[in-house]
């Protein structure tokens, strides 16, 4: 039950106490809404230290309507969360976060009417730096869309929400 | 893509043009849930269409000056982020550090309230092929 006199729980509440990090469950609860829900982000998958986020083809989402070809914005933002989760993924707890630089190449158009998965995982954490890469793809992983490498440096929780 | 029309991403995203400086275009989004990363600022993905936008832009607006018709396709992008995107309209303005007859490499940069403290900087490079008739 919910104390009265305390404000209410936010989403982000639960991952900031909890002893894990559930990729699954913040893809759920921290990526329903905001940028992540318009693009509509999905848990796919995750291990030790690398995750899976997908989202699927939509017509508001392309980039050239000559082709259907995807935006790459969105792509971008797919491989900034999927990288940003692979941080907590392999440290095993959520600790907020700010990306310092993403780099991301793009190997090839992305396929019209296909569906978006990047793969990322954290290589490195240091004290105040983690390091990232990712791949996005549309089916085949050995034929990315884009090829991402990135470095997020760790904040002080204060700042992280407003 | 016409440097004055922007695609269906970026109009779903509330991204406008506002106006040109120095020859290159200035696109504006408003801060919306849609825009929102973690809670009260702007997702490190959404500045990044932003940026990519201007610079599709800048370099549109610069093949049209030189009155060349070729298709434009990004390569790679590099984003520095260089503070939290405030709940506040945001901007991004290109450069084009040079259009080449293959390559064109363009500088990019967004603001909000202060346009000398940016909020990132980045840099883009496209390539150049001959339109399909």
């Amino acid at each position: 039950m919910n104390d009265p006199q305390s404000p209410p729980e936010s989403p982000l509440d639960r991952f900031i106490n909890a002893a894990g990090f559930n990729p699954r469950d913040w893809t759920a609860h921290m990526n329903a809404n905001g940028h992540s829900g318009f693009i509509g982000m999905q848990y796919r998958d995750h291990g030790d230290i690398w995750i899976e986020l997908g989202f699927d083809w939509r017509e508001d989402l392309v980039g050239d309507p000559d082709t259907g070809v995807l935006a790459s914005g969105p792509i971008i933002s797919l491989l900034d969360n999927a990288t940003s989760m692979s941080v907590w993924t392999r440290v095993g707890r959520f600790s907020p976060q700010v990306t310092l630089d993403l780099r991301i190449d793009y190997t090839r158009a992305a396929t019209p009417g296909k569906s978006i998965v990047a793969r990322a995982e954290c290589y490195q954490v240091r004290r105040s730096m983690a390091f990232v890469r990712g791949i996005a793809h549309d089916g085949d992983i050995t034929d990315p869309v884009a090829h991402a490498a990135g470095i997020f440096m760790l904040v002080d929780g204060q700042e992280w929400v407003k | 893509m016409k440097s004055t029309e922007l695609p269906p991403y970026a109009r779903a995203m509330g991204m406008e043009l506002a106006g040109t400086d120095d020859g290159s275009p200035v696109i504006a989004i408003d801060f919306s849930p849609r825009a929102m990363g973690r809670p009260g600022f702007f997702h490190g993905g959404a500045i990044g269409g932003v940026l990519e936008m201007a610079a599709f832009a800048a370099l549109s607006a610069e093949l049209e000056r030189q009155g060349v018709a070729v298709r434009i396709k990004p390569i790679n992008i590099s984003t520095e982020y260089l503070r939290a995107g405030l709940p506040e309209r945001l901007y991004a303005r290109g450069e084009v550090v040079r259009a080449g007859r293959r390559v064109a490499n363009v500088r990019i940069e967004a603001w909000q309230s202060d346009r000398t403290r940016p909020v990132a900087s980045c840099w883009m490079n496209f390539l150049l092929s001959p339109k399909k008739p």
